[in-house]
């Protein structure tokens, strides 16, 4: 297949969607499928045929778009009228209504437009609105043309010299920027190199790489191919959650695709370019993530770090160069290399250019799947996207960045979200997690939450992580049983510290942060604790006061 | 050794598809977990010695990622889900409430093996928080009733099992 081709599969899909007056379509993602989704589908199938409108309106199964607190979500184009909490029982009345008589069912309609009007849709651009089981649907969107573009007119070194331009940072967490590393792989001499996919979004409260991969597999790929052709790599592998079935079947199938249409493979498009690629499955460990993590992993073994140097860059898997992206950063590839380097760096801020995917949730009104330019503010996401605190309550903290991210108290509502302004103030941009807590959660008890989960997920390689770790929860369990001293205010300080400097991988390094952060910020309710043994929240020193009554 | 039936058929097809290949014990730890529904120690050592591996290599990985099961669950299965947005959410309520229940503990079966209680970290159906699993079904945006209340129903044989 080539260029000329491709084209042709874009006009003639395009040409076979515009003969479609309606297009209704259903969110089958993992958000919505455990509440109907499927059945809402088959619903609309139905419909559509009882009502004799099957040849102007297409039914389409399609990923997310995002407001996964009203699914399942259906969206009907032109015009994009976004149902929500759609029943089958609803489906005849919505397609009587709005597709016979042309008149939207008002009442069904999700009128939340701060929702949308925020953010700034770039790695989501397809997400609802393509099938993401055909590959026509990916193409008809201008998808698979940047790596036809890198093949046919870019060198491999121009493409790295735009993915430098863009100021693209990887979007796992840490924030490297992803041009360099490429130059790096690029510039090691050992073949063959590997390019990983890291799609193992171990953090609780976490699914836009999930969303992503079951909205818009393609784009993932596509962002392989062109990484592949710039560093030099011949077999890259996708390392994913087993707890993500729906998005395992969906990449699979659409590896099958590309590799029918020999956009992976021997002979890539006709031009000689081989790289293929395969799925591995994680099995349930926060560990893998980290990136020599990841590539122990991919070699079938327990996911434990090693130290760096060497970088994966020079000796990864099978001691090769390696390439470890993670999906969301492989997914705005594709857009930098058809609109140029240059446009992607206007988006966001100087220093931190482009959009990031978020999962919202915790109390708050809009939960949900956001993409938003960075540099936007806490504030804008939690109380205009978000919509503000369920039933009015009080917000408490913002926690960003997953299990060992930060908690940050409302004087830092005004924050812009960024990797060094977050940093800054003791969280970290991790995988895109934003959980909203409200008073009816305790910081001390949150902050033991996620040392009880840092504690079970250490690896137990590295000695400050291991046993810090443990001592840290040992003091927590004093503090919220009520034999909490005033030195351990002091005790947990210095532990996380130590945890922090001493680790050796970025888990341990960062797991102390929801422990320092609440110190920072919420002291006071740490000082309640040891002092009037009181829990503002009435979470803690549940047993004692049972043990009271029961006295 | 393992029973030769269609279940080792198909578990050998697979390590032969992976060229008997270090790197693909993952996989077939998957595959093995799918087919057999757990991985005990006579599984363990059977996938040791179809790659080569040391037994204790392999049952060193099995203990290593939380998705392994290394003993059979009970005839029905709740799982709750303790990520982030659901604790935030007061799933540990719940979870408490199912304990005292069913007088079984996280992690475990009861005594006659008909329930068993677990915990996942994030299904990812977070806008919808708390989450708890009752069989394969997902209950969304749950609360102590409904989840007793279905735990209850699929005791008495009135669930869906698949």
């Amino acid at each position: 297949m080539k260029l000329a081709d491709l084209q042709k599969i874009a006009e003639h899909e395009l040409d076979f969607q515009r003969a479609y007056r309606y297009r209704i379509n259903v969110c089958c993602s993992s958000g919505c499928v455990p509440f109907g989704a499927l059945k809402v589908l088959k619903a609309f199938e139905d419909a559509v045929k009882e009502f004799g409108v099957e040849k102007e309106c297409k039914v389409a199964r399609t990923g997310c778009v995002g407001t996964c607190s009203v699914g399942p979500a259906v969206v009907i184009e032109p015009g994009d009228y976004l149902y929500q909490s759609v029943t089958p029982e609803k489906v005849r009345e919505i397609v009587r209504d709005h597709i016979v008589l042309g008149l939207p069912v008002k009442g069904m309609l999700y009128c939340n437009e701060a929702f949308f009007k925020k953010q700034h849709r770039l790695v989501l651009r397809n997400a609802g609105k393509i099938d993401p089981s055909r590959i026509e649907d990916y193409i008809s969107m201008g998808g698979y043309s940047a790596i036809v573009k890198c093949l046919a007119t870019m060198t491999p070194q121009g493409v790295i010299y735009e993915v430098t331009r863009s100021g693209l940072r990887g979007r796992g967490g840490a924030g490297f920027p992803t041009g360099q590393k490429w130059g790096l792989v690029a510039r090691s001499h050992s073949t063959p190199k590997y390019i990983v996919a890291n799609l193992d979004e171990g953090d609780p409260g976490v699914f836009a790489n999930r969303t992503l991969a079951e909205a818009d597999p393609h784009a993932i790929i596509e962002g392989m191919l062109i990484a592949a052709y710039a560093v030099g790599a011949e077999k890259g592998y996708i390392y994913i959650r087993a707890e993500y079935p729906l998005a395992i079947q969906t990449l699979q199938k659409a590896i099958a695709q590309a590799r029918g249409m020999s956009l992976l493979g021997d002979n890539v498009l006709e031009t000689g370019f081989k790289f293929d690629l395969e799925l591995r499955f994680g099995a349930g460990a926060f560990v893998a993530g980290e990136e020599t993590a990841i590539l122990a992993s991919v070699e079938g073994r327990r996911a434990m770090p090693r130290p760096r140097p060497p970088y994966p860059a020079n000796s990864g898997l099978w001691g090769k160069p390696t390439l470890i992206q993670n999906v969301e950063t492989l997914a705005n590839i594709p857009l930098i290399i058809q609109n140029g380097g240059e446009w992607f760096s206007k988006i966001g801020t100087p220093r931190c250019s482009g959009t990031k995917c978020f999962s919202l949730t915790g109390q708050i009104n809009n939960p949900g799947l956001i993409e938003v330019p960075m540099g936007i503010t806490l504030r804008e996401v939690v109380f205009e996207i978000g919509g503000g605190i369920q039933d009015d309550r009080a917000f408490k903290a913002v926690l960003v960045g997953g299990p060992s991210g930060g908690c940050l108290p409302e004087t830092l509502l005004d924050l812009p979200i960024d990797y060094d302004s977050l940093t800054k103030a003791g969280a970290i941009m991790g995988s895109g997690g934003i959980v909203v807590i409200d008073d009816q959660s305790c910081m001390v008890d949150t902050a033991k939450f996620f040392t009880d989960f840092c504690v079970e997920e250490s690896c137990g390689k590295c000695v400050p992580c291991r046993a810090g770790l443990v001592k840290v929860k040992e003091i927590f369990e004093g503090i919220t049983s009520g034999t909490g001293k005033p030195e351990d205010i002091a005790a947990l300080d210095k532990s996380g510290n130590y945890i922090k400097e001493a680790s050796l991988c970025g888990l341990g390094q960062t797991a102390p942060n929801p422990v320092l952060t609440t110190l920072r910020y919420f002291r006071d309710e740490y000082m309640e604790h040891i002092n009037d043994k009181k829990c503002r929240a009435g979470v803690c020193f549940r047993n004692m006061v049972n043990e009271e009554a029961e006295k | 050794m393992l029973k030769d039936d269609n279940r080792k058929i198909m578990l050998d097809k697979v390590i032969k598809e992976h060229h008997f290949e270090e790197s693909s014990l993952l996989e077939i730890l998957h595959k093995a977990q799918e087919t057999y529904g757990f991985l005990d120690k006579n599984m363990l050592n059977y996938i040791a010695q179809a790659l080569s591996l040391p037994p204790s290599h392999v049952t060193g990985v099995a203990t290593f990622y939380s998705f392994f099961k290394l003993k059979a669950p009970g005839e029905h299965v709740v799982t709750g889900c303790l990520g982030t947005a659901c604790y935030v959410k007061k799933v540990e309520d719940i979870m408490t409430a199912i304990e005292h229940e069913f007088n079984l503990k996280r992690g475990s079966s009861t005594s006659d093996g008909k329930l068993s209680l677990f915990i996942t970290r994030c299904i990812g159906a977070c806008a919808m928080a708390p989450n708890i699993i009752v069989d394969d079904e997902v209950i969304g945006k749950a609360n102590k009733e409904i989840v007793l209340e279905r735990v209850r129903l699929a005791l008495e044989g009135g669930g869906r099992r698949s």
